[in-house]
């Protein structure tokens, strides 16, 4: 599987890419630190959760919602050391196979925001063979940008659970998130359809 | 005859509209679990680490699918970061059940440990907390407990103290 991933994208790029295919108000969680930061800088949506905290949580977040409203596409922005700390919830996402969401997982091998230390999956681990072992069939690395676009209409046009491996660099995140936790709760429970509300928002 | 307390656990989660129950086992908890999964009305399953769990609740309450994370003692006692970053900070209300290890007769000392931990640590997060002791107020202290969480959007976590459930029995006798 290596060779299939040698060729490092930017995550900003990405994120953008991925933004500008939802045209159904598909739910977007993003992780903590700089996956939920490009998210941010892609143009906030109401149907965007930003992670502030709860390291690891994204996948977990996002299979809430999706078990929650099944009519909906949701997608998770988990980092590679984030879903290190959470790799059980693979299974989970396996095992009950929610057909609307689709994990990316955004591997730059370090823990960008604290300094770029090096993840412990230095050594060789492999987030698309350790999602297949865990019983997700529909996991694959995009090779490139093009592979990317591909791979994000397939996710769109078929049944999941999809998980895409992404080979970043280590281009910085483009913006920061506004840290206001109740309010980022607020806007996307708005987006969710869940909460009214005649407090503009 | 009076109900056990499962029984009136699974008609309070019913009647509030607690649907999303995911959970990490326990002996205690198993009438409950069991019950839970033989009712269509839930979405059940088990997670991997109750941080999991809590996660995946926050998902479902803000997507509108009410939810509660069932674990014991030393399961919610990996719970303290992802409860102040997640549940208390974006004020939204997860519901958690504990069954208690570690008190009345606990025989495993890492339990009797991690028990001293624990109602600190729920005072510390400022997060409403009930125990439940008797059977005669297991209704009314499980139903009041999930509206306040959810008309005051915070997290909160209800205790089953073996005085309710009976615990778990020592596997061997003393003094040996």
């Amino acid at each position: 599987m290596a060779e299939t991933n040698l060729h490092r994208m930017h995550r900003f790029d990405l994120t953008k890419r991925l933004v500008a295919k939802l045209q159904r108000e598909e739910a977007v969680i993003g992780g903590i630190g700089h996956s939920n930061f490009d998210l941010w800088a892609a143009g906030h949506r109401p149907q965007n959760f930003y992670m502030l905290g709860s390291m690891g949580l994204a996948i977990p977040i996002a299979l809430g919602v999706a078990l929650a409203q099944p009519a909906r596409r949701c997608f998770a922005l988990e980092g590679d050391g984030s879903l290190l700390m959470q790799l059980g919830c693979l299974a989970t996402v396996a095992t009950l196979a929610p057909k609307n969401l689709t994990m990316l997982i955004m591997d730059n091998g370090s823990y960008q925001i604290t300094g770029g230390q090096a993840t412990p999956a230095a050594g060789g681990a492999d987030f698309v063979a350790i999602a297949r072992g865990c019983g997700l069939r529909s996991a694959v690395w995009a090779t490139d940008e093009t592979d990317f676009d591909a791979q994000i209409d397939r996710c769109l046009a078929t049944d999941g659970p999809h998980l895409i491996g992404l080979k970043l660099d280590d281009q910085p995140p483009a913006a920061q998130t506004e840290r206001d936790p109740p309010q980022l709760r607020d806007r996307f429970m708005r987006g969710m359809g869940v909460k009214k509300s005649k407090l503009p928002g | 005859m009076t109900k056990p307390w499962h029984e009136i656990v699974v008609e309070v989660l019913k009647a509030n509209e607690i649907r999303l129950i995911p959970y990490v086992p326990d002996n205690v908890l198993k009438p409950l679990i069991n019950a839970i999964h033989a009712d269509p009305f839930f979405t059940t399953f088990s997670t991997a680490r109750e941080e999991e769990a809590i996660g995946i609740v926050c998902g479902g309450v803000m997507a509108g699918m009410r939810g509660m994370a069932l674990m014991q003692t030393s399961g919610f006692m990996t719970l303290p970061n992802v409860l102040a970053s997640l549940p208390c900070s974006f004020q939204i209300p997860a519901l958690m059940m504990v069954s208690e290890r570690g008190t009345l007769g606990e025989f495993n000392m890492g339990q009797a440990a991690v028990w001293r931990t624990m109602r600190p640590t729920l005072d510390g997060l400022a997060m409403p907390w009930h125990v439940i002791t008797r059977l005669d107020e297991c209704e009314f202290i499980t139903d009041r407990t999930i509206k306040q969480a959810l008309m005051t959007q915070s997290p909160a976590c209800l205790l089953l103290s073996p005085l309710l459930t009976g615990g778990k029995a020592s596997p061997v006798r003393t003094g040996h």
